[in-house]
């Protein structure tokens, strides 16, 4: 077990034991997004960074990988982004406050925006892709004058389906970050921008060769983004994604999320380009 | 409006025309005028007559398609440095869509006859002119089949 404590950062006595956290409040953010707020029964902070995920699990109902959308820098309870999308998630995201969920974890690899000090950083997301990316924003945002320029681009579905809207809107006003937002389609009167989020990474100002890039989203689209990330120069082993497969131990042991050598619970989520291009192209993986 | 002098100074610098001969960018310069549109200002309806090439250097435009059950639909929208319409070289030269201001607008616009006469004249021209409005149209429909995808809304993503 101690390899699996080094590999995910985990510090849980037995990583397949749940523990107890109990239900704060459920903020809807867009139809079917919710942002919730856990505190430990036990009173002890679950440290993590930014990038990682637990397995968050309805009593008697299921367990499902949810990605950590709170800061990893700041006390307080811990939050998650969920978008309701299935049986469990649905149990999880109707819970009322006060109910105890259980979470296994931390697990996986960080984003690790340190080593892009002095650099630029662009985030490049889509959907609910920003919820991951949300805790190494907030890193960076406390540390904005480590950093150079800081560009979000972001993509969702509709103007309703944008997520952390308020709050892109403060990034941008008041802690020097560029974001940028399009909608896949608007409606009648939507001011915003219309496209795809790859249309944005052409015209968006940074030095390819001092940048660490950060992808997550619907793997076809991220995808789409390395390769044009690519284009502009950026190297494939700074460019990172947070792949998504099915996870169910999270500690590198079951197999379930295995992609081809790699574990994606242990040894991802986030990986950089460089090792995933080869495998994100062949269908059998 | 502006001068033939500052729009060939323009020229170069938008993306569209970047890196192109400039002894073509002051030809084509022959063909255009600076316009300006106020926010929801309409540059052209559906059915139209298409004699309008729109290079945008300021502010955003809206193409959007009318939808009498949901009162219409953005499906694209240009910012400076990009440009709007390609119905102009396809006939029988009458827009598909509408198009309008998002916010306050200015762009150079291109008479649609004059270009295609240019090009008939001169298939260097036609070739150069081409080349540039294929790779506007490739980039879109790129976007637009990852768009199609749906990719935010499928479950799992």
């Amino acid at each position: 077990m101690t390899s699996t404590v080094s590999r995910s950062g985990a510090v849980a006595a037995d990583p397949m034991v749940p523990r107890t956290f109990t239900l704060l409040s459920t903020h809807a953010d867009t139809r079917d997004t919710f942002t919730l707020e856990l505190e430990p029964t036990d009173g002890v902070r679950l440290e993590f960074r930014a990038g990682q995920f637990t397995m968050l699990s309805a009593f008697g109902i299921g367990e499902v990988p949810i990605s950590i959308s709170g800061s990893p820098i700041e006390d307080g309870p811990l939050i998650h982004t969920i978008r309701s999308v299935g049986g469990v998630s649905n149990a999880i995201v109707t819970s009322a406050p006060g109910t105890q969920l259980g979470v296994r974890g931390p697990f996986g690899t960080s984003w690790d925006v340190t080593d892009a000090k002095g650099g630029d950083v662009v985030i490049i997301t889509g959907g609910i892709g920003l919820a991951p990316l949300r805790p190494a924003i907030l890193e960076l945002l406390a540390e904005r004058d480590q950093y150079n320029r800081v560009v979000l681009l972001y993509g969702a579905r509709t103007p309703e389906d944008i997520l952390f809207g308020d709050e892109m809107r403060k990034w941008a006003d008041r802690l020097g970050m560029t974001v940028e937002v399009t909608v896949d389609n608007g409606p009648h009167g939507w001011k915003g921008r219309v496209g795809f989020v790859t249309q944005l990474i052409s015209r968006a100002s940074f030095d390819p060769a001092q940048t660490i890039a950060l992808v997550c989203g619907p793997e076809v689209m991220m995808r789409a983004s390395a390769n044009e990330l690519r284009q502009r120069g950026v190297p494939a082993g700074k460019i990172r994604l947070s792949m998504e497969r099915n996870m169910k131990c999270g500690i590198g042991l079951c197999g379930h999320c295995q992609l081809r050598e790699h574990f994606i619970c242990a040894d991802g989520p986030i990986l950089t380009y460089e090792v995933l291009a080869p495998l994100m192209q062949k269908w059998e993986l | 409006m502006g001068t033939i002098t500052e729009i060939k100074d323009y020229m170069p610098e938008h993306p569209f025309f970047k890196g192109l001969d400039p002894d073509l960018i002051e030809f084509l310069a022959g063909c255009a005028r600076n316009v300006h549109f106020k926010e929801g200002e309409i540059l052209f309806r559906e059915g139209d007559k298409a004699d309008t090439f729109y290079v945008i250097r300021k502010g955003r435009v809206a193409i959007q398609v009318h939808n009498p059950a949901g009162g219409g639909m953005i499906f694209d929208t240009a910012d400076a440095g990009d440009v709007v319409g390609w119905t102009w070289l396809v006939p029988p030269y009458k827009w598909v869509f509408d198009a309008s201001a998002s916010e306050e607008t200015s762009a150079v616009a291109f008479d649609g006859e004059c270009l295609r006469g240019k090009c008939e004249a001169d298939p260097a021209v036609g070739y150069a002119l081409m080349n540039r409005v294929m790779l506007v149209m490739y980039d879109r429909l790129q976007a637009a089949r990852m768009r199609l995808l749906d990719l935010y809304g499928t479950v799992g993503s």
